[in-house]
């Protein structure tokens, strides 16, 4: 890390305080859409180039360097490319690229246009969760006045590369952040993962290769443009590069968005988030979404970059900090999770489709204090027989809290049967729970 | 009752913004809530043969996700997170308060037809927990007595305004935007919520920037070619090694495949 870094550090969030900061000529006032201009004096070799020597990698969740993701897609092809941004943010705890998209959709829409000119794709689209009307209103109307400004269209700045970009609302369906799903949905279809291989880059959308990356992944592109990779590298870890968007929910004096170099630690962000709820404590969090296993107040220092996270048995995800106090039952927030996957689970492969609805009998037995402590085994073993048998990672994720809380909080999980049911008061975790109210 | 002329010839439309026309089926069924209030029969009908597929290949989808609705939904629907940190931070205890105030169960409607409320889940605003959606705009920050006050001015015809964008509008006239049929409200609310700025706000305080952010730019990177920064991957076996899952490791299988 260099000397001049702060503890935060805005890129993707520095605008979002400017007056009208969604429109055209804000974007343009903070000297928008000159990165592109940058990219098209470059060999679109040069641009993935660039992008992989950031270490850039995947926003959404996996991680995967997204300078080589784009260099799989084979350039003798005849087929026409494609570029598909992931817009579906659903991960349970996720919450960065809507609001992203809601303050500077012109960030995205520069990044789609240089990403599109690398991989050397004349159609792109932006595939957007069709729950959040006013973003997806925002980044329709960025896309028109990009069109406007001939920033979109034929021969943009003169440069002769063309680009058209669809603005896609989806209809309600988690496992459409899944990318083979996503396409299944952007192609009319229902949105059920695809066997790999084909993989996307070869054969993605209308069987064409096709690159689909998050928003933030997108969004960020147009800073490594301009500042170039070494500046990216100079933020982050060794294997973690650049800044990311922290996401705190929960029972945190200041929930938010927090955006800093990966590898920065939950104790940090707490501190800088005023602390816990008053008069509470930390008991359990997630590290990126419910897909990712929990994590107790004894990980407070964990790096949280791909490597921290993922030597301490979870993983980075999308950085979605969810904190629970000591007044959140863990076992009620894992069965809800559990019903959030039963209901998302697609049905396509029998392991997801079953094992989760057999989940959730055996979780709402135990939450409501019936069956035997044998029933953890029988989780554990139901567990076993999910984990890495399907299409997807839907499966996979839906166990990691199931098996992370009963690690971690496996006396919580008998005391409701000891207790005969819940011992928690509900009421005193919420935000309006009465002042001086305990669990 | 058959579709009009108008809302046909936009069904075509939305199937021709796409280079196959099929990619073009779930803003199409957005346009049918739209204009029929919900996905009708009729409605099906018209997307399949626009489309040139079976009416059953279009049920299959409507019946796929969950924003669309066989039976009739009221001017606002109301949806409460419900998913695990809106719940805990007090989304459970909203829907229950809604579902008594307004005498209706999850995913019902209302007598006067007026409001449909139903438990949604993660809306991808967890720091402005709990969360309330009125046709998919956010309501955020909500508590039971914030959210009976919204469904009783929804009733009652007063204006309401989401905390992050514009007053509310109809389901019908939300779905026809996203259906791709823009409404020209995109100006109205704010950049950012207060949670959006935190981080920012702080930053800002103490002096914090990505690093030459606050003067010129540092580091050209027209040498970027050269050789490769610490740590970033090579090949694909060192990509594999350093990525989260699974699924980008088979991610990195198809050179193989080639």
């Amino acid at each position: 890390m260099t000397a001049d870094m702060g503890t935060l550090t805005p890129v993707l969030t520095d605008n979002w305080a400017d007056d009208r900061a969604w429109t055209l000529a804000a974007y343009e006032a903070r000297g928008g859409y000159q990165a592109l201009d940058k990219a098209f004096g470059m060999d679109p070799a040069a641009v993935i180039e660039e992008v992989k020597e950031s270490g850039l990698r995947g926003r959404g969740g996996a991680g995967f360097p997204t300078g080589m993701k784009w260099g799989f897609i084979p350039q003798d092809n005849p087929k026409p490319k494609y570029l598909v941004v992931n817009a579906d943010e659903s991960e349970p705890g996720t919450c960065k690229d809507i609001p992203l998209m809601m303050a500077s959709p012109h960030t995205l829409v520069e990044g789609v246009i240089i990403s599109s000119y690398a991989i050397r794709a004349n159609t792109a689209f932006i595939y957007i969760r069709g729950e959040v009307l006013h973003v997806v209103r925002r980044v329709q109307r960025a896309v028109q006045e990009a069109y406007l400004a001939g920033h979109l269209g034929k021969d943009i700045h003169g440069s002769g590369f063309d680009l058209d970009v669809v603005v896609h609302a989806g209809a309600g369906a988690y496992i459409c952040g899944e990318e083979t799903a996503l396409l299944e949905g952007l192609e009319g279809r229902r949105g059920q993962p695809r066997l790999r291989p084909p993989f996307p880059a070869v054969a993605g959308l209308y069987s064409s290769p096709t690159v689909i990356n998050n928003v933030e992944s997108i969004a960020s592109v147009p800073s490594i443009i301009e500042h170039g990779h070494a500046w990216f590298a100079s933020m982050g870890t060794e294997k973690s590069k650049g800044y990311g968007i922290f996401s705190l929910s929960g029972h945190v004096q200041r929930p938010g968005q927090y955006e800093a170099p990966l590898g920065i630690t939950l104790r940090t962000l707490i501190d800088l988030a005023g602390g816990i709820r008053e008069g509470h404590e930390l008991k359990f969090w997630t590290p990126g979404g419910s897909s990712t296993p929990i994590l107790t107040a004894e990980h407070l220092d964990v790096p949280l970059d791909f490597e921290g996270v993922g030597a301490a048995g979870s993983m980075l995800g999308t950085r979605a900090l969810q904190i629970f106090d000591d007044t959140t039952c863990v076992v009620r927030a894992v069965l809800r999770w559990t019903e959030f996957y039963k209901h998302e689970s697609c049905g396509k492969c029998t392991p997801c489709r079953e094992g989760t609805w057999w989940l959730v009998q055996v979780l709402a037995g135990l939450e409501k204090g019936e069956g035997a402590e044998s029933d953890l085994d029988l989780l554990l073993d139901q567990c076993d027989n999910i984990m890495g048998r399907s299409f997807c990672a839907l499966a996979d994720g839906a166990v990691s809290p199931i098996s992370s809380s009963i690690k971690y909080f496996r006396d919580e999980y008998v005391a409701h049967l000891t207790h005969g049911g819940c011992p928690f008061d509900h009421a005193a975790s919420t935000v309006f729970a009465p002042a001086g109210a305990t669990a | 009752m058959s579709l009009s002329e108008t809302t046909y010839g936009e069904l075509q439309e939305i199937a021709a913004r796409y280079p196959e026309a099929r990619s073009g089926l779930l803003p199409m069924l957005h346009l049918v809530q739209s204009s029929e209030g919900r996905v009708t029969p009729e409605g099906i009908e018209a997307c399949a043969e626009i489309l040139g597929i079976s009416a059953a290949d279009v049920s299959g989808v409507a019946t796929f996700y969950t924003m669309y609705k066989r039976r009739p939904v009221g001017d606002y629907h109301v949806g409460v997170c419900t998913n695990t940190l809106c719940a805990v931070m007090g989304g459970d205890l909203i829907f229950e308060r809604l579902k008594y105030h307004l005498g209706v169960g999850n995913d019902e409607t209302t007598d006067d037809g007026k409001i449909t409320l139903e438990h949604v889940e993660c809306n991808a605003a967890c720091d402005y927990a709990p969360v309330m959606m009125v046709n998919w705009e956010f309501m955020d920050n909500m508590d039971p007595d914030s959210a009976v006050r919204v469904v009783e001015d929804l009733r009652a015809g007063t204006e309401v305004r989401s905390t992050r964008g514009p007053r509310v509008v109809t389901w019908r006239e939300a779905e026809r935007v996203l259906a791709g049929f823009p409404d020209d409200l995109a100006d109205e609310g704010p950049a950012a919520g207060p949670a959006s700025l935190v981080g920012l706000g702080i930053a800002r305080e103490r002096g914090w920037t990505a690093p030459g952010l606050d003067t010129s730019s540092p580091g050209g990177s027209d040498d970027s070619t050269a050789e490769g920064a610490a740590g970033v991957p090579q090949t694909k076996q060192e990509a594999v090694e350093q990525a989260d899952t699974s699924r980008a490791e088979t991610e990195t299988q198809q050179e193989e495949g080639k």
